[in-house]
């Protein structure tokens, strides 16, 4: 069985713009939400978010870049690019054809699609736009395809290139599809990730009237409260992650540092509803006991539990419900929090921003917080790691996805046993 | 492991999803929506004839529009398939596939609730989206305010509603995706339910639908520079011709059901009608919009799903071309073509007479393979009187062909590079 490991990863998200920044910004507790400044947000229900500082220029990008990728397509260019740097592996060297570009995103290019809009419609006064308004690069805004034949184009990855768009867990899925090609021998290394800039008009108000994000609009930053009593909802976030993969053995060849192996990857619908979850936690349950299964993962070996922790008030119990089901007494012993607390809920690339997370928390030996825990809900009964990190070794990590559609994924990251000993 | 409690709602044992590439995909059911049938009978007999869908735009007045014609489903009422309540909440893109997935499920006398749902999933393609509702959406939006966006705009819009909503209405839990590689996306769709059956999975809906004919969506689309201005319908898109002018647009696709071998034999399934027996994707790498002119990814991609499915390119009785209408692009396709499998090949591209569908366009030409290996028959490349510049292949034109075909090979591309190519073969 060909197995796949992470040897690279890079990270664009809200107060902290690079791999370094992102680690600091989440195990510092402090939340990156605020008031939103993209736009003016008055007369929208929901009117915060944790928005990027992110400099294309800064971070690397050439000025033709810029003016034709959307912000989401920015943000993975400069994650793919840290994290191929990262992962020091010699693309030159490599063989581009089997290098494959598998990307999430759950709403892809609105933001070029909403400028287009107003512009084209006079401010949405027309039904029958006018085409002549239209900028260069609406058609990339209309085909998240774009996504990945940019990146795909950046690095000259000549494999399988391939936008996963299953929502919320568009960023665990996309990075499964990336393992799942390399288990199937489709591809040898792989630009894995997700990313997402849904803070534009659109985005926000199509979350209002169902009341899924929070309306804490005069204390943006404990507005995010991922598993507390207090909760109302999720904040919006922004930002994407790009995982380098990587078959095991030609990574330990070329002597790569491994940052974790994939050891499973599951996932389910719960084939319930669009945006309800059902009280048992089915579908997730399985999607994680699938994912345990597949690496042999006990309950007892998960060191660390990464939870999709939205802040809505039934993600989060539908949530800690699933890790009853599947960890048993484990769950109320392994530490677990939710970084959207910090960096908000970025849609199809969070879960990928996680994934990273779980591999720098498997590098660095550090359990990140849930910034903002304060009061017990009795339905939220175990251990989110309240507004501080915590040292500890970790082996292996869990993160978890849930969204709408009703998918429900999970995946494990953990150490190779050969490669602790190198370790300690 | 905690204890395990079975229920009606919990598999008895969690499928591990681990791979095991002995495991087998064949399609016993086919669904379809298109241009020129709004089901699959009436898609099937027009397409052996030749018939076009393409036509006026008549979903709005297209007069200030360069493009004016495109491939729209006439007659297709989603009163006959879905309830009002889904339909308020759900864009004609995802009606279209509702309908096609339940003619796919009678097709392969298949009853969802009759199997495990654990075991049934959902993999489709998606190219732009839920356009009409999401125009109407970002209307209300920018010209009224934001308390005015409609409680459906979040589950209708986005590129997962249909997957979403098919593994709703039939209960299907199994890991459920949504590809998006443009005119790809129904070929990578195929594959990655290939890819999840490998995995234990034993019934899979795949395939893909698209309805990209709204003023906005088609404003986006004359933005690629590949739109056809023809006014003439039986004139605006002719794949392969030298006088090519561009491609229309069009809407509907297909869904496909999948299944074991094994499952299929068990379950008396009424046909079985293809093994996906290969599969290539590869990338250009080339340019954010233009075709590598060397087509060498593209042969690539065909050569890979050959290699997959361990036949030679003389094994292959018919090839269903991409077929843009760009002649650009179909001199570099027939280059491809030719490198591959030489120049005696009948190759066709029925999108001729359909448009181009995105993520619906090769979900239709893998559905219109399994029939003409059925019934033994290629349908036609239809507009195509002189062939492009250095495309001597043996094209399908006209009228269609009787072949006995028992290996075929679907190819297609997508804006950005995207190549892939799909082999069926007709089981035992």
């Amino acid at each position: 069985m060909r197995r796949t490991v992470v040897t690279g990863v890079g990270v664009v998200a809200p107060g902290g713009v690079t791999r370094d920044q992102f680690w600091d910004r989440i195990t510092s507790g402090k939340p990156a939400t605020r008031k939103i400044t993209f736009f003016d947000p008055s007369g929208f229900r929901s009117q915060i978010a944790a928005e990027a500082d992110f400099d294309p220029v800064a971070a690397g990008l050439e000025q033709w870049e810029i003016e034709r990728m959307d912000r989401y397509i920015q943000f993975a260019a400069a994650a793919a690019m840290e994290a191929v740097e990262n992962s020091a592996i010699d693309l030159e060297a490599l063989d581009n054809e089997r290098m494959a570009v598998t990307l999430g995103s759950a709403v892809g290019g609105t933001m070029v699609l909403e400028d287009g809009y107003v512009a084209v419609s006079n401010r949405g006064k027309e039904w029958l736009v006018d085409p002549d308004y239209s900028p260069p690069f609406l058609y990339a805004g209309l085909v998240p395809s774009s996504l990945a034949s940019e990146i795909a184009l950046k690095f000259r990855a000549q494999g399988p290139a391939v936008v996963i768009s299953t929502g919320c867990t568009s960023g665990i899925d996309g990075i499964g599809y990336g393992h799942h090609l390399i288990q199937d021998g489709e591809a040898d290394v792989v630009i894995a990730g997700a990313s997402e800039s849904p803070i534009s008009p659109i985005s926000m108000a199509c979350f209002d009237p169902i009341k899924a994000t929070s309306s804490r609009n005069e204390d943006p930053e404990h507005a995010s409260r991922p598993f507390d009593a207090d909760r109302d909802g999720f904040v919006m976030g922004e930002g994407g992650a790009v995982l380098l993969l990587e078959e095991y053995e030609t990574a330990q060849a070329r002597g790569a540092h491994i940052y974790c192996e994939i050891t499973g990857f599951g996932s389910r619908g719960n084939a319930y509803h669009m945006t309800g979850l059902r009280p048992d936690a089915r579908a997730m349950t399985e999607a994680i006991r699938d994912a345990m299964e597949q690496g042999g993962t006990n309950p007892e070996d998960i060191d660390y539990v990464n939870a999709h922790g939205s802040g809505t008030k039934q993600n989060d119990r539908h949530e800690t419900q699933a890790y009853k089901n599947t960890l048993g007494e484990h769950a109320y012993k392994v530490p677990i929090s939710s970084i959207k607390s910090m960096i908000g809920h970025s849609l199809g690339g969070i879960g990928a921003i996680e994934m990273a997370a779980c591999a720098l928390a498997i590098d660095r030996g550090m359990v990140p917080p849930t910034a903002n825990w304060e009061t017990r809900d009795p339905e939220c009964d175990l251990d989110y790691t309240p507004k501080k990190a915590k040292s500890k070794t970790i082996w292996t990590a869990l993160s978890t996805g849930s969204g709408f559609g009703g998918f429900q994924s999970a995946m494990i990251f953990s150490l190779p046993e050969e490669l602790r000993e190198v370790s300690a | 492991m905690a204890e395990r409690q079975e229920s009606d709602f919990f598999p008895a044992q969690t499928t591990v999803t681990l791979p095991d590439v002995s495991k087998r995909a064949v399609i016993t059911g086919v669904g379809v929506v298109a241009p020129n049938g709004k089901d699959t009978d009436s898609w099937w007999k027009a397409t052996q004839k030749g018939k076009s869908g393409i036509d006026k735009i008549s979903h709005f007045d297209p007069e200030r529009y360069d493009t004016q014609v495109a491939g729209e489903v006439d007659g297709f009422n989603p009163d006959d398939h879905i309830e009002k309540r889904l339909q308020v909440q759900t864009d004609r893109w995802t009606h279209m596939a509702l309908a096609a997935a339940q003619m796919a499920f009678d097709d392969a006398s298949f009853v969802p609730a009759e199997h495990d749902p654990w075991t049934q999933t959902v993999i489709t393609a998606s190219s732009s989206g839920g356009n009409a509702f999401g125009q109407k959406e970002i209307q209300a939006l920018w010209h009224k305010g934001p308390g005015f966006v409609g409680a459906y705009q979040s589950i209708a819009w986005f590129y997962a509603a249909t997957t979403g909503q098919i593994s709703i209405k039939h209960g299907m839990k199994g890991p459920c995706s949504v590809v998006v590689t443009e005119g790809t996306g129904g070929l990578e769709a195929l594959q990655h339910s290939r890819r999840i059956m490998r995995r234990g999975i034993q019934f899979a809906v795949s395939g893909g639908l698209e309805a990209p004919i709204g003023p906005y969506a088609l404003t986006c689309q004359m933005r690629n520079g590949y739109l056809s201005k023809e006014k003439d319908p039986a004139d605006a898109y002719r794949p392969f011709d030298k006088r090519a002018n561009g491609y229309v647009p069009g809407e509907g696709g297909a869904i496909l059901f999948l299944e074991t071998p094994e499952g299929a034999s068990e379950r008396g399934a009424p046909q079985v009608y293809a093994e996906i027996a290969g599969y290539g994707g590869t990338n250009d790498a080339y340019h954010h919009g233009k075709p590598a002119p060397d087509g060498k990814q593209y042969a690539r991609a065909m050569k890979l799903a050959l290699q997959d499915a361990d036949v030679e390119a003389g094994d292959v009785d018919a090839v269903f071309a991409d077929g843009l209408g760009v002649p650009e692009w179909d001199t570099i396709e027939a280059a491809a073509i030719k490198d591959v499998f030489g120049s005696d090949v009948p190759v066709t591209a029925p999108k001729s007479m359909l448009g181009r569908l995105y993520a619906g366009g090769a979900s239709l030409d893998a559905a219109t393979a399994v029939f003409a290996m059925r019934d033994g028959v290629i349908p036609p490349t239809i507009n195509l009187d002189e062939p492009v510049d250095g495309a001597d292949l043996s094209f399908v034109t006209g009228s269609s062909k009787k072949a006995d075909l028992n290996t075929v090979l679907i190819a297609a591309r997508g804006y950005g590079g995207f190549n892939s190519a799909l082999v069926l073969r007709k089981p035992g």
